[in-house]
């Protein structure tokens, strides 16, 4: 492919970095003399009363000397620019602590006594003194897989149709219907709990309905109400970014306005829709409340949503987290450890199944190309 | 035109692949009548009688905001779609009121196909799902999909350059690649009429040129009519030509209407003559 005539041109691959060799320099100076100064206005001077208070004077004095060393080497602008960047990334690592350090401690209290056993098994015939490695989830985790299936199998479908009707609509209900959705997402999981306990599960009782009783799909009915809210306006506000250009192409080539939705707009969003459906399920899984009153809980298997309380994990956490033996105790942690894997599993599953298919396609046909060549 | 373009026409070298559901067969004939129309309260345009033959292109100019583009969207019942939009007059295809009561918006926009002026393929979508979108959202049947994607793409003027990589994404290729896609995407279902609304306006010189060329071609086989801003590309392309024009407060009419090089050349009204020569606008 190349032309023979020319000669062979070595190519360098330069990367404009965005701090210089100087910059990394002042900033390291800066805080080493931050350091020592604090040490000598805390310690020597006066008497500290914590580390916290030595990371708060150490990190303002970092950033009063990192302003002043950059205002004279670089000028003003330079300076404050350099002062915002620290100020946000500062931001952000002090975000990120809690969420590691949370991580972190729930692995080391739970992975220890995490046996693969805990999948094998249930409850029902462990003692309170047994080992906590001898913890079994299999009754919790299929019974949180199973409601939260449920939920997603009755939420999807609605929330969608709801942000379809929202955005694809010109109906006058609109309005009322988004205030709607908007009130319920402030719903306190609780509250749907007890609305179910008391509109379907007391008078079902009463009246010896065996589906309206204690049961996974009671824990399933309050769930949607409170996922219902949070995935409908998730894919509203996707469902508009899509350009109305794709809309007016769909329906100029002879398109109803359902088949523009179903082929055009929806697919146009999948992504976005994704992300609702993940949402929902990071919102739902991890429900607590809404349970109590609904499925109830139970020491042993119980693999039928429809009949008879069931356990799922945050109900097995809360079951032992507020038991007095330590060890019965430590079986919660396990549990709080199981529920944040298999969130992380099923977001895992969601973005494959999520995944933009066409873009998957052009980069295995890129790869081809770079193949041939 | 000469009576040998004539008989090229209607003995044309390739003919179309057949699909079922589809429109009728050949050009249509399009003629609005006293087309008027009101976004709100506001009236914009007024008294709009036009004649686009069949197998011509005829070109809408005008200044901005003069109307164009709303006439050109009242001609395939785009218009509607704006929620304070009304309209007054009928506009006939092949002498029927697509406005009539009982005629269906879907029926109407899949005889009279439309190109944007922003290249809008689907992203979702391969280029070859892309041409063949029009057959699904519109229900249409095709027994050979294979032919009636290689032959739109090429009357588009795009199958050379995409052949070998139908199954990419349509929103990989460059901005006049785009257009010409939406162009062939509108070809597919093989509409009686193709509308375009200024399609060159966002590309370069080499892709409009390309694309006036692939308005040559298609001109012969479909009724065209174009809304454009650029005189030149009117004169190139268009066999007829309508000249719009809104007085301040007041809403666009047409001002003159006839063959191109009556319009360019020797039109009868001065102020056609000072827009033409560039003299305002």
């Amino acid at each position: 492919m190349t032309p023979p005539a020319a000669p062979p041109r070595k190519l360098v691959k330069r990367r404009p970095s965005e701090t210089t060799r100087q910059d990394r320099l002042a900033a390291l100076g800066c805080a080493v003399s931050a350091t020592l100064l604090t040490w000598f206005v805390m310690h020597l001077l006066l008497d500290s009363p914590g580390w916290l208070a030595d990371l708060i004077v150490a990190y303002l004095l970092y950033l009063a000397m990192l302003y002043l060393v950059t205002r004279d080497r670089l000028g003003r602008l330079a300076a404050s620019d350099r002062l915002v960047s620290t100020v946000v990334v500062t931001g952000a690592l002090v975000l990120l602590a809690p969420l590691l350090s949370l991580l972190i401690y729930i692995v080391a209290e739970g992975a220890p006594y995490l046996r693969p056993g805990f999948f094998t098994h249930d409850m029902s015939a462990v003692a309170p003194t047994d080992p906590v490695t001898d913890t079994g989830g299999l009754h919790a985790v299929v019974g949180t897989l199973q409601q939260t299936a449920l939920t997603l199998v009755l939420v999807v479908p609605l929330g969608v149709l709801t942000a379809v009707f929202l955005n694809e609509t010109r109906s006058r209900f609109r309005r009322p219907v988004r205030i709607m959705v908007d009130a319920m997402s402030g719903l306190p999981s609780i509250v749907a709990g007890l609305f179910v306990y008391a509109a379907l599960i007391i008078p079902g009782i009463q009246a010896g309905v065996g589906l309206f009783s204690y049961n996974g799909m009671m824990a399933t009915l309050a769930l949607t109400m409170v996922m219902l809210p949070t995935v409908t306006r998730t894919v509203d506000v996707v469902l508009r970014l899509v350009p109305d250009g794709l809309r007016e192409a769909s329906l100029a080539l002879g398109a109803s306005r359902a088949r523009t939705v179903w082929s055009v707009v929806l697919p146009t969003a999948r992504t976005g829709v994704t992300t609702a459906v993940i949402l929902g399920i990071a919102r739902v899984a991890g429900e607590t409340a809404p349970l109590l009153f609904t499925s109830f809980g139970a020491l042993g298997m119980n693999a039928n949503p429809f009949s008879d309380p069931q356990e799922s994990i945050p109900l097995f956490i809360y079951r032992f987290i507020k038991q007095p033996l330590e060890n019965v105790q430590q079986r919660g942690y396990v549990g709080a450890l199981v529920l944040i894997l298999l969130i992380f599993g099923l977001f895992a599953i969601a973005r494959v199944v999520g995944r933009d298919r066409s873009q998957r396609k052009a980069k295995r046909i890129t790869v081809k190309t770079q193949e041939n060549r | 035109m000469t009576d040998t373009e004539v008989s090229y026409v209607d003995s044309p070298a390739r003919p179309l692949v057949e699909l079922t559901g589809g429109p009728p067969p050949g050009a249509a004939e399009l003629e609005s009548r006293e087309i008027g129309a009101w976004f709100g309260d506001r009236l914009v345009l007024e008294g709009v009688s036009l004649r686009m033959p069949a197998k011509e292109v005829t070109a809408l100019i005008g200044p901005s905001g003069c109307g164009k583009s709303t006439f050109l969207r009242i001609l395939n019942r785009m218009h509607e779609l704006v929620p304070s939009a009304s309209l007054t007059g009928e506009v006939l295809l092949d002498g029927k009121d697509i406005y009539a009561d009982g005629t269906r918006p879907q029926q109407v926009r899949l005889r009279i196909g439309m190109v944007f002026q922003k290249p809008n393929p689907f992203p979702a979508m391969s280029i070859r799902d892309n041409v063949l979108a029009g057959l699904k959202l519109a229900g249409v049947k095709c027994g050979d999909k294979d032919a009636l994607v290689e032959q739109s793409l090429e009357r588009a003027g795009l199958w050379r350059e995409v052949r070998d990589r139908l199954s990419s994404p349509g929103g990989a290729l460059s901005g006049g690649q785009q257009q010409r896609l939406c162009i062939a995407r509108s070809l597919a279902v093989q509409p009686n009429v193709l509308l375009m609304d200024e399609p060159c306006s966002a590309l370069d010189p080499t892709s409009t040129r390309r694309i006036e060329q692939t308005i040559a071609e298609i001109g012969h086989e479909v009724t065209v009519v174009i809304v454009t801003h650029n005189m030149q590309q009117a004169q190139r392309v268009s066999d007829h030509c309508a000249f719009f024009l809104a007085a301040e407060n007041e809403p666009g009419r047409v001002i003159e209407h006839g063959p191109t090089d009556t319009i360019f050349t020797a039109p009868s009204d001065e102020r056609t003559y000072d827009y033409v020569n560039g003299r305002f606008g």
